[in-house]
């Protein structure tokens, strides 16, 4: 007598063509440049990086660009010790939110260069690209941010971007 | 209840690909036309309501990168369902009821595009023992063609009529992505796609969105002395697997319309979500309309089919009509599901 | 122009890390037949069906209320299904809410669930994009940057966290439904338990469990006839606010503290401390207690960590937050929502069993989603409002 079956496997796969609309191509264009560009709003003036076309506290579209630096403040972050994805860094591996000099938004991205433990908020950081003959379409252009060996910004100075 | 009218609508020009436009950028001019169009002072919006599907994306949450089209700054009331954005409105037609507010933004968007809907759709049913059979939604709406046409006495030209007729209304409607002078012998000559549905007979793939701004109370009169009232709204849901309804009918609809009081008064035009020719035909006679109505002047979803908007543009386009072509009493409908499963009716008057 | 409604009937399932007992349709069927049962009703008697989930994704199913509708007995009847990312539970109920305070319908089954074990939440919350490398881990991921920065702001110790985390699993060893029953548990555990995302430790963090939680919405005509006491809405309030945006106060959003200014005005409150008798709030990671403690007006910004520390919040202080166990002992992702309004609703109704906070008469019942922009809160009370 067999035993009842309590669970079935039903793969599924759906294949998707994605485009990466107005906004995100031309900031994917910059990265293929070696450049890293926000976009301003008209309204507010903030600087968004990465660019998404609009600014969602006005809703008006956002077309001016901005080149911003690729130096800039670690605001927070956490150390990630799970291995989730085989994409993903080899753990323990650091992601923060990286405020750039001349953005108003954090970009999410991994922190290397520096132990783990050693990690702080305020790090001054800045952009280590991927070897120029790798670069894509992509935010993996940037490899990740090590640091400049500047003093650690002061927290007021992006206690306001947390 | 409150009278709550229809104040604008806006759509945009739908495309069968956006290969530029991500969802925000397609959404935001949209809602920003909408909202113009209705005279609301965009901060003044009392609850905001949207309607999309994340499967159509490939990825979760893609209302939450909608709201950046909407300004959620200082914080907004605002919900969502993963349906329809007729049903969205539905929310907002509720909320609204309360009292405390006094106009609503509504909007949905799909951009179907970028995988296939017919297949994204299959998995809509039943995990265990339909899915994994992968039926897709156009065999499913094959079946119920057939079960339709037998069971009523019309025949494979009587769709290819509705589907003629649609293409070639969607030719004066701008915003439509198929259309074309075609008669029934010309769908008629068409190889089936699955039978007895013929590429005429189907939705074309769409990328688009759509808005509408609803208003109640003291508001409307200052708005405009030319609302749209929703005199009625209801909606319906059948049991899911197909084996155990009558395809030939939809219950669910005749339900719905009675409740929103459509057979009240003489109605002059309808707009239903037909994806499919035949659908049309099952919903005019759930709806129990009568030769005398205008079907689908917009084209329908035969014009174009963004998917989780395309109901709510069936609302858009019946008020348009009472807005502005001179109808009085209109109809409009939203489906979902597999084989119309679940349905939603709207009466709208002048 | 508003209607009285109330919660007459309340069911939910045992929640686990995988029910393979019952289907999807089975375990949302548990949850609805209990909550008919405590009202004493039947399937026919509902009018309206609503239910809530988070992302499709998570367990592979395209608008699963469409082939639940049998399931929840809602063919022939409208049924809506709500979608608000975690906050997802407290909208729905607050979606169904409305349905009988405009008057529309009298008796609303309201329903929400996940099945973890069916799906892959992790793999859902990270579905990779092209154009970008994957880089959040999953949910713990995103929050642990943020509360990193509210110890910063606070200068809160460290060991916060690991008191709540310990506070809600004790709570949950009174709380028979409770996916977590973890007996020894104690700070010495959670310190020792591993490190995932830094602050955060695993035992700090929400288990994965399939859950359902059903409650139907009564009218005050029905609630004045249910067999058990209602527990009264008081107050319902949403607010959404954009996941990024130039100055966002991400640690203290503003849409939480817009929509708790809501939901007190609408419910007479001015003290929340004093004035609830008890708050089930919507606390996946230990840490969200003391940020949400300020968030929601509990205390003065930066000490929330102060009113953890002194036991304000445990079961027998002066405002016990989720005694039921909360989001940290039981989380069925779209559930957990509707489960912390529901746990409010039961301490005013006197039905929360071993957990019952004695003569409790008005709860708070909170839930939150997507980057903390998501909020939905309802007071309920053992009188009418």
């Amino acid at each position: 007598m067999s035993e009842p079956v309590t669970v079935m496997n039903a793969p599924i796969r759906l294949d998707f063509e994605i485009g990466a609309g107005t906004a995100q191509s031309r900031y994917l264009k910059g990265l293929m440049e070696g450049k890293i560009r926000g976009q301003r709003c008209p309204v507010c003036k903030k600087v968004y990086l990465p660019p998404r076309g609009s600014c969602p506290t006005d809703g008006v579209p956002t077309e001016e660009e901005v080149e911003v630096a690729e130096t800039g403040t670690v605001t927070t972050f956490c150390v990630v010790n799970i291995a989730f994805s085989d994409r993903a860094p080899e753990v323990p591996y650091v992601c923060g939110q990286v405020l750039l000099d001349g953005a108003d938004t954090a970009l999410l991205a991994l922190v290397a260069g520096i132990k783990a433990e050693e990690c702080r908020m305020g790090l001054r950081v800045k952009a280590v690209w991927m070897p120029r003959d790798e670069w894509k379409y992509s935010s993996e252009n940037i490899k990740w941010f090590e640091p400049t060996g500047e003093p650690d910004a002061d927290y007021d100075t992006y206690k306001e971007y947390l | 209840m409150r009278d709550v009218a229809i104040v604008g609508f806006a759509q945009s020009k739908h495309l069968a690909a956006d290969t530029h436009r991500n969802e925000v950028e397609i959404l935001m001019p949209v809602v920003a036309e909408a909202i113009e169009r209705s005279g609301v002072d965009r901060k003044s919006i009392g609850f905001t309501c949207s309607g999309s599907c994340d499967y159509l994306i490939g990825a979760p949450f893609s209302f939450v990168q909608a709201l950046d089209a909407v300004g959620a700054w200082p914080p907004i009331q605002e919900s969502h369902v993963e349906m329809d954005a007729a049903w969205a409105l539905y929310e907002a037609w509720v909320r609204l009821q309360h009292g405390d507010l006094d106009s609503a933004l509504v909007y949905g968007f799909g951009k179907t595009s970028m995988g296939d809907v017919t297949e994204i759709m299959t998995l809509q049913l039943d995990p265990y023992y339909l899915a994994p059979l992968w039926p897709d939604t156009v065999s499913l709406a094959a079946l119920q063609a057939r079960a339709y046409l037998e069971a009523s006495g019309k025949s494979e030209r009587d769709t290819a009529e509705v589907a003629a007729r649609s293409s070639r209304d969607a030719a004066s409607n701008r915003n439509a992505v198929r259309s074309g002078d075609k008669s029934a012998d010309d769908v008629l000559a068409e190889s089936p796609v699955v039978s007895p549905l013929r590429p005429s007979d189907c939705p074309p793939v769409t990328d688009g969105a759509a808005a509408v701004i609803l208003a109640a109370g003291d508001l409307v009169p200052r708005l405009t002395d030319r609302p749209v009232w929703i005199r009625g709204i209801a909606h319906n849901v059948e049991p899911h697997s197909i084996g155990t309804r009558d395809l030939a009918q939809s219950r669910s609809t005749r339900a719905a319309a009675e409740k929103a009081g459509v057979s009240t008064g003489k109605i002059d035009v309808a707009e239903v979500h037909a994806q499919y020719s035949h659908e049309e035909l099952i919903l005019s006679d759930a709806l129990g309309l009568t030769n005398g109505v205008t079907m689908n002047p917009s084209g329908g979803a035969l014009g174009a089919n963004p998917v989780m908007a395309t109901g709510l543009i069936r609302v858009g386009e019946a008020a348009s009509r009472i807005a502005s072509d001179g109808a009085s009493r209109a109809v409009a409908h939203a489906a979902q599901g597999p084989c119309l499963q679940q349905n939603l009716v709207c009466v709208l008057e002048g | 122009m508003s209607e009285r409604a109330a919660v007459v009937g309340v069911g939910q399932t045992q929640h686990k890390s995988a029910r393979s007992d019952v289907s999807i349709a089975g375990l949302v069927r548990e949850a609805a037949q209990g909550a008919l049962d405590d009202a004493a009703m039947t399937w026919s008697d509902i009018d309206a069906v609503v239910i809530g989930k988070a992302p499709d994704m998570f367990e592979g199913i395209v608008m699963p209320e469409l082939y639940l509708a049998d399931a929840l007995g809602a063919a022939g009847k409208p049924m809506m299904r709500v979608h608000t990312a975690g906050s997802v539970g407290g909208s729905t109920a607050i979606v169904a809410a409305g349905l009988v305070e405009a008057g529309i319908h009298e008796r609303v089954l309201t329903v929400a669930f996940e099945k973890q074990s069916e799906s892959d939440a992790m793999w859902g919350l990270t579905v990779s994009q092209p154009f970008q490398a994957p880089l959040v881990a999953g949910a713990g991921g995103y929050f642990a940057p943020i509360i990193r920065a509210y110890m910063r702001r606070s200068n809160a110790p460290d060991h916060i966290g690991m008191l709540v985390a310990v506070k809600d699993r004790k709570n949950a060893l009174r709380n028979p439904r409770a996916h977590l029953h973890l007996t020894d548990i104690d700070l010495k555990m959670v310190e020792e338990s591993p490190m995932l995302w830094e602050p955060l430790r695993y035992l700090e963090a929400c288990p994965s469990s399939d859950g359902a939680c059903a409650i139907v919405l009564g009218s005050e005509k029905v609630a004045d006839a249910a067999p058990n006491p209602p527990a009264w809405i008081h107050g319902t309030a949403m607010r959404s606010e954009p996941t990024i945006f130039a100055g966002r106060d991400q640690v203290n959003p503003q849409a939480g503290r817009d929509c708790a200014a809501d939901v007190y005005k609408q419910a007479g409150v001015t003290d929340p401390r004093r004035d609830f008798d008890a708050a089930e709030v919507y606390v996946p990671f230990s840490w969200y207690e003391p940020m949400w403690l300020e968030n929601l007006g509990f205390c003065e910004e930066g000490e929330g960590w102060k009113l953890t520390e002194d036991g304000a919040t445990a079961f027998e202080g002066d405002i016990p937050w989720n005694p039921s166990g909360g989001v940290l002992s039981s989380n069925p992702i779209g559930a957990s929502g509707l489960i912390r309004f529901t746990e409010a609703a039961q301490q005013v109704r006197g039905m929360a069993g071993d957990y019952q906070v004695d003569g409790a008469r008005r709860a708070l019942g909170h839930a939150y989603g997507g980057g903390s922009q998501f909020f939905s809160m309802w007071v309920v009370g053992s009188e009418k409002p």
